[in-house]
């Protein structure tokens, strides 16, 4: 009973980290059409801002829902003013010039940070679940998960950005004979994307740890996670969490690590054989 | 395209640039020679990302893992039964590899951009593998995969009928030969009946498939070849420093050779040879120095190439002689 | 019968653009479809095509079921297509993009003549070596004409071959189309009105998915329940 009940939390674990690695990516694949090759170290800064703020005597809650993604988002409206704007429309291109950034990102922090990692215990403890024990962390990274899906859905449905980055994201042309400032939008979203990034790398920071190559270990993951979950960035990204990250964690349940994010590879290529723009390219049109 | 090929001008420098890359090895130290070996390998690298990227108009933002593939079939088969039968595992394991997952992507009609991120993704997540793989479990006949340690000790190349592996020179030349055959190839391959249907289904693939052609299939067979020309090189990388390890499989190798590419002209023939060429020996030339880290160097290079020469260097040099041609007439009437 | 379609359905998320469209051509004929925009003419091509699947329904194209085929598998059947947006190979000449096209059906030096016959029939063997991104609208139209018709195909579908010509242009193309009529069997999606009336014998209706008539271009000009579906869309007098 005990075992299922830990199998359960480890499988919504997995949901929910994919969730998070993933929805920054999301956002501004999804608004955009703009795959961000340097998503990886926009986790990865936020996990050093995060690291480095705790080490400095920041609190610990403020560094990760403050300090790591504000350092982040900020990083990204530079990337977006300096490079993206400027290959609008230009889809290849843009990924070519964000896999320059991600090389450039690591290449600086490897400079000035070093290559050794650096961490930050994790707080909340542990739960036991009949001979189990399982780190309050865990609870803490669903948790997390749940609150990004409530906020950006809330953003997107209700604020007044979120209609203008919907009415873009349809149709940036009518949008601006609207009067909406397209170029706002996308410096914004590309903003709240890299600040959703800065949180989820700092809140995986006291698990993982933060190298300057850290953002390598996670974007294959996230990559997979947003082309199967298709162009609707909260409905797409969530159901394919709940997909790969299930089919995850089964097999890696029975196997290694490795040999389930190669599973989750190889289903998400399954998918697209049968649903070549993802899950919402064909379900779900419409919505977020 | 077919007169180019057999016009004067074409010939002669081809016969001059043959011979000042064969007549290398009289006037090299064996030093420049490793390295110039390495470049021709890395220029068939590019070539073949070219020819899939450039001339076959797919995204193929991983192809350096098939040349990792390559030199890890090499290298376990070199070691198991002997490098001729490596040479062969280095084309067809890479070869057999894009054709499944080019017969998933390309007949699931996955589009272009999401074709690339997968592509780059399978590229990590073999890097993940095979780092993962240093248990003594992971052993193939007697070649162990070693995980982040790489395989050592991988063979020479060894004509069947020879009683000495290839020396330097030899496979200096060899290099050098395989990387001219290559170039040649897709020159030729370009202006030969199915190249051209290549580049129609690049240029419109709806027109090409409307006129009857279907675009899938010759997706794959471009894909396919790509591949077992970029498992080739990496069977030459392995013999030539009787190692292969995971880095192969990296995102930053697999950056380097998108970068010679887009650097020296997609789409170009020379241009991704130029661009493997200046690239790799500016990347050598940093780690002497130690200037500048190479993935920043990469990067900057990396975002330039995109925003300010999309065409690439070859393309941009051209135009400028061009124009430079014109003021000069200009200047001369 | 060259092209036949029974009860055929294509909905877009419960919205049916083709909503039991029962269609056949003769061999030898020439049809015109027509109707006004979103009437589903063109999502009815593109099931023909190959380029969309039918949501419900069986389509058979000379003599074969095509109900589930692939665009080129189609196309090689001996069908021509032409889109409604030009479709070529930018960065190609005038003569490769017809080579191209011929070669399909061609072989060896015959695909070279047919290139260089179909250059003179649509006027533009002065621009044979020209990248055909470097030609006006309407030359572009007519090498992609060119590329349907240099295959030799035993039914031409043309999706809107006059669109954006001049009124000398669209006589022309009439024209060109008349003189590789032979005894091919056309099916023509047109808005120009003055082209339709320029070609066709026989036109079909479409109106909201669905064949409202089907009759001689006289008729149906007359027809007051096709003139209520155009409501008033100025039909019959000009080419608009």
């Amino acid at each position: 009973m005990d075992i299922i009940a830990l199998s359960g939390i480890n499988i919504v674990y997995a949901v929910a980290s994919l969730f998070l690695l993933a929805a920054g990516l999301s956002i501004i694949f999804g608004m955009m059409g703009v795959i961000n090759l340097a998503h990886g170290e926009f986790l990865m800064l936020g996990g050093f801002a995060f690291v480095l703020s705790v080490n400095a005597g920041i609190d610990f809650w403020i560094s990760m829902f403050v300090v790591a993604p504000l350092v982040v988002m900020f990083i990204g409206m530079v990337m977006e003013r300096l490079i993206v704007r400027h290959l609008y429309g230009r889809t290849v291109e843009t990924i070519l010039a964000t896999w320059g950034v991600s090389l450039f990102l690591i290449g600086v922090t490897s400079v000035t940070l070093g290559y050794q990692q650096l961490g930050v215990s994790a707080p909340l403890g542990s739960v036991e679940i009949g001979d189990y024990r399982v780190g309050g962390y865990t609870f803490f990274i669903i948790g997390l998960a749940v609150a990004v899906l409530a906020f950006l859905y809330a953003i997107l449905r209700w604020s007044s950005f979120g209609l203008k980055a919907r009415g873009t994201m349809q149709n940036a042309s009518t949008a601006a004979t609207l009067g909406v400032n397209v170029g706002y939008v996308y410096s914004a979203t590309f903003g709240l994307g890299a600040a959703i990034s800065g949180l989820a790398g700092a809140a995986f920071a006291p698990i993982a740890g933060v190298t300057p190559v850290s953002g390598l270990t996670y974007i294959g993951k996230a990559f997979i996670t947003v082309i199967a979950g298709g162009p609707l960035p909260l409905i797409g990204t969530s159901t394919a969490s709940l997909l790969l990250g299930f089919i995850n964690s089964a097999v890696t349940a029975i196997s290694t690590p490795v040999l389930g994010e190669i599973a989750l590879l190889a289903a998400a290529i399954l998918l697209l054989r049968l649903l070549p723009a993802g899950i919402t390219g064909r379900f779900f049109r419409g919505g977020l | 395209m077919k007169t180019e090929l057999t016009s004067p001008a074409f010939i002669a420098a081809f016969v001059i640039g043959g011979a000042i890359v064969f007549a290398a090895p009289l006037f090299l130290e064996t030093y420049d020679l490793f390295n110039f070996t390495v470049f021709a390998i890395m220029a068939m690298l590019a070539i073949s990302l070219n020819f899939v990227w450039g001339i076959g108009g797919i995204l193929s933002l991983g192809q350096a893992l098939f040349f990792g593939l390559g030199g890890y079939a090499y290298a376990i088969t070199a070691i198991n039964l002997g490098s001729g039968w490596g040479i062969l595992a280095a084309i067809a394991v890479p070869c057999l590899f894009a054709l499944i997952v080019g017969y998933v992507a390309f007949y699931g009609r996955i589009s272009d951009v999401y074709f690339g991120v997968v592509s780059l993704t399978i590229s990590l997540i073999l890097y993940n593998f095979v780092n993962s793989t240093s248990d003594a479990f992971y052993t193939i006949g007697t070649a162990r995969l070693g995980g982040y340690n790489g395989i050592p000790s991988v063979p020479p190349i060894q004509a069947p009928w020879a009683a000495q592996p290839l020396g330097f020179e030899a496979m200096y030349v060899l290099c050098a030969l395989t990387a001219l055959v290559f170039y040649l190839g897709v020159r030729l391959f370009v202006s030969a009946p199915f190249g051209r249907v290549i580049i129609a289904v690049r240029e419109n693939d709806l027109r090409a498939e409307l006129l009857g052609y279907d675009p899938r299939y010759h997706r794959l067979v471009v894909f396919a070849i790509g591949a077992a020309m970029s498992g080739l090189a990496g069977a030459y990388f392995a013999a030539w420093g009787a190692f292969i390890g995971p880095d192969t499989f990296s995102v930053s190798f697999a950056a380097q050779a998108i970068i010679w590419v887009l650097f020296g002209g997609l789409g170009t023939l020379i241009g991704p040879v130029v661009g493997a060429l200046s690239v790799s020996w500016f990347t050598t030339w940093l780690g002497e120095v130690r200037l500048l880290d190479p993935n920043i160097a990469l990067g900057l290079l990396f975002i330039i190439s995109v925003l300010l020469v999309p065409n690439g260097m070859v393309p941009a040099l051209r135009r400028l002689l061009e124009r430079l041609r014109i003021v000069k007439e200009r200047a001369d009437t | 019968m060259i092209v036949e379609t029974s009860d055929l359905w294509r909905t877009f998320g419960g919205v049916a653009a083709v909503a039991g469209v029962n269609f056949k051509l003769e061999p030898g004929e020439l049809r015109c479809l027509i109707g006004s925009n979103g009437a589903g003419k063109s999502t009815f091509f593109k099931l023909l095509t190959g380029q969309l699947r039918p949501s419900k329904g069986h389509i058979s194209i000379l003599g074969r079921q095509t109900t589930t085929s692939q665009p080129f598998e189609i196309s090689r059947l001996g069908v021509g297509i032409k889109t409604q947006v030009p479709n070529l190979f930018e960065g190609l000449s005038v003569r490769e993009n017809l080579h191209l096209a011929a070669r399909r059906t061609h072989a060896g030096k015959a695909t070279r003549l047919a290139a260089e016959a179909m250059l003179e029939d649509i006027e533009l063997a002065d621009r044979a070596g020209a990248p055909v991104r470097e030609l006006s609208h309407g030359q572009r139209q007519w090498v992609e004409l060119g590329m349907v018709l240099v295959s030799e195909p035993k039914l031409v579908l043309l999706d809107e071959p006059a669109a954006g010509m001049t009124q000398a242009e669209v006589e022309r193309t009439a024209m060109l189309l008349q003189r590789m009529r032979k005894d091919r069997a056309f099916i023509i999606v047109e808005h120009d009105m003055h082209f339709v009336r320029n070609i066709a014998e026989r036109v079909t209706v479409f109106h909201r998915g669905r064949i409202l008539v089907e009759d001689t271009m006289e008729a149906v000009t007359s027809n007051t329940e096709v003139r209520n579906a155009y409501l008033g869309q100025k039909f019959g007098k000009s080419h608009e």
